[in-house]
């Protein structure tokens, strides 16, 4: 080959390349497809059983105080901001992802058509923890006067991110693959920081204010169940409920632990 | 002629021709030999004053890249080569979109005074590979670019963040040699052989020094964009650190009369200094203070941006060196010359 050849080649390699460098979308799949369903058939609910757990979630010791957040870099963000990354009140731990991780065996459960909402007011986002069931759109609202990016670092799930002009339309987003939880953030304002839990079943709550959290219409059964928090990690607690049952299962965080792999 | 151990100025000039007898020898220097001896081309002092231009421009840049980074802006324009879907349209600049389109627009500017530094050299000189090095610096320069607008595609993987960085002061190392070998004192000054008594050569030892900052740079940008834990940026920098303080002591302690070997083995030390200090605040501010950080902190943004520049001067300023350390020192000069004393200029 002579040096013309090279050339050429060398410019095609690169051409291809970049050509395969740019966004992938990752390959459809079901968003509630379930391997165990195939091997048995889908059990189903019988709602005169069903039981609920609930509980509050606890946080010991001093809670580190929020950090005040300094939002001049756009003067279209008005108001004050502080951090939510932990937010206790009276020893109530709020923005703690609670949900059935095991246990459901091979029942199966419809995907919700009503939207979940995800709005950015005031430079932040509401709500902080976000929970949807793999598949569930969420729609995502941008109700400032101000242009905001919208970018989940999922693991299991395709990582995307775009922008949304100042009160612009909606985004309609899911996700397919279970996962908790996913980072999101604002690049173009570096302190909007929100987290997503996905999960396979209707079972999941986030704590409030007082902590609280309740998860109604359970088969009986005996549940693992896993409350997470973005800062302090994973905590998992196992509950056997009958018929009818009402069952009370408390988590307590302490300072210090680790993260759930959030940011 | 010798005064403290200093060329006396107006000796000077003299100490630049060789004996006949050296002259001879010299005319079988190697390849690599005639490559940084001048050549006919004259000096233009309005084409060097664009390469230098230029230069300050690409630190410029280096700054701009630097920013989008410590303010995390770096997505905060999703698309590429598009903003916001226009090609040419300014966004509105606030939060992270000044910092990332600010330096798209510095390096649009880059891009294109490249265009014109690689046109202007293939008309303007006569030296062979500068036109070459002409061609290398825009093809550089347009690799830069790619590599920037893939890395936001792709969500900033640290691999290719880290390339991008990489590049970016591997063309900042070209644009000053170029500015080097424009000016005046490489276009019409011969080059002085100096003669060497020790081991390792002084070239070698150069080289070595701008090889380990140039890996330096490489784990500095790693770590910067979430690729490698700090460990291995902190061993290479006692590495650079005894590197270039043997280098340069070596030159200031033995070779001082050589003013292209003296003023960029003291800039280097100066700059060390600095960078050891800065790399000192990154760390502070950004992996002890800044941990859990709601958002970058300005004395955080200062120093790393300030690290990640005067890294930029380090590398550029060790390679300038190096280079100089060749077109200074000679291994043929060492032959026919044995002077008792450590180093003289030949004669």
């Amino acid at each position: 080959m002579n040096k013309k050849t090279y050339v050429a080649l060398l410019l095609v390699v690169g051409l291809m390349f970049v050509a395969g460098c740019g966004k992938k979308e990752a390959p459809p799949e079901q968003a509630t497809a379930k391997p165990e369903a195939a091997a048995a058939p889908a059990a189903k609910i019988d709602p005169a059983t069903v039981a609920t757990v609930s509980g509050v979630a606890k946080f010991d010791g001093a809670a580190p105080k929020a950090q005040k957040i300094d939002m001049s870099q756009d003067p279209a963000c008005k108001g004050t901001n502080e951090t939510e990354t932990v937010v206790v009140d009276n020893g109530n731990l709020e923005n703690v992802f609670i949900y059935v991780k095991d246990g459901l065996g091979n029942y199966s459960f419809d995907v919700p058509k009503t939207p979940v909402k995800l709005d950015q007011q005031g430079c932040r986002y509401h709500p902080h923890v976000l929970g949807v069931m793999a598949g569930q759109t969420v729609q995502i609202l941008n109700s400032d006067n101000t242009t905001h990016n919208i970018h989940p670092s999922p693991k299991d799930n395709r990582e995307w991110n775009e922008s949304q002009p100042p009160k612009g339309a909606a985004l309609n987003k899911d996700f397919a693959r279970q996962e908790v939880l996913i980072p999101v953030k604002c690049n173009q304002h570096p302190w909007m920081k929100m987290y997503i839990g996905v999960v396979k079943n209707p079972f999941f709550a986030v704590t409030g204010k007082d902590g609280k959290y309740e998860l109604k219409g359970l088969p009986p059964g005996t549940y693992t169940i896993a409350a997470v928090h973005e800062k302090f990690g994973e905590q998992t607690q196992t509950v056997t409920v009958a018929a009818k049952d009402s069952k009370s299962q408390n988590f307590t965080f302490k300072a210090g632990a680790g993260g759930a792999g959030g940011q | 002629m010798w005064e403290g151990g200093r060329l006396r100025p107006e000796a000077r000039h003299k100490s630049f021709h060789r004996r006949p007898s050296q002259q001879n020898q010299l005319h079988i220097l190697d390849p690599r030999e005639r490559l940084l001896n001048s050549a006919a081309t004259p000096y233009n002092w309005a084409y060097h004053r664009f390469v230098t231009l230029l230069a300050c421009g690409t630190l410029l840049l280096i700054v701009a890249g630097a920013l989008v980074t410590s303010n995390d802006a770096g997505l905060s324009v999703p698309d590429w080569p598009t903003t916001f879907g226009s090609l040419y349209r300014i966004p509105p600049m606030i939060g992270g979109v000044k910092f990332e389109h600010g330096h798209r627009m510095v390096a649009e500017l880059i891009g294109f005074l490249t265009i014109i530094l690689a046109v202007w050299t293939w008309r303007a000189e006569r030296r062979s590979w500068m036109r070459k090095l002409g061609i290398v610096a825009l093809g550089t320069v347009i690799a830069q670019g790619v590599l920037g607008g893939i890395t936001v595609l792709l969500y900033l993987p640290p691999a290719v963040s880290t390339t991008h960085a990489t590049l970016g002061q591997t063309f900042f190392c070209l644009i000053v040699i170029m500015v080097m070998v424009t000016g005046r004192e490489w276009m019409e000054v011969p080059p002085v052989m100096v003669v060497e008594q020790h081991r390792p050569r002084l070239r070698t030892l150069a080289t070595l020094a701008a090889a380990s900052v140039y890996l330096q740079l490489i784990l500095g940008a790693a770590f910067r964009h979430s690729g490698i834990k700090l460990l291995p940026h902190l061993v290479s920098a006692v590495v650079v650190t005894v590197l270039l303080l043997w280098t340069a002591t070596r030159i200031l302690s033995e070779h001082s009369a050589v003013p292209q070997l003296r003023r960029p083995a003291r800039a280097l030390l100066i700059l060390l200094l600095v960078q050891l200090a800065l790399g000192v605040g990154a760390y502070l501010t950004r992996v002890e203070w800044g941990k859990g950080a709601a958002q970058p902190m300005l004395s955080m943004v200062v120093a790393t941006v300030a690290h990640a520049a005067v890294g930029a001067l380090v590398l550029a300023t060790s390679v300038v060196l190096a280079v100089q350390t060749y077109r200074h020192t000679s291994p043929e000069a060492e032959a026919v010359v044995a002077h008792p004393a450590p180093s003289k200029v030949v004669a």
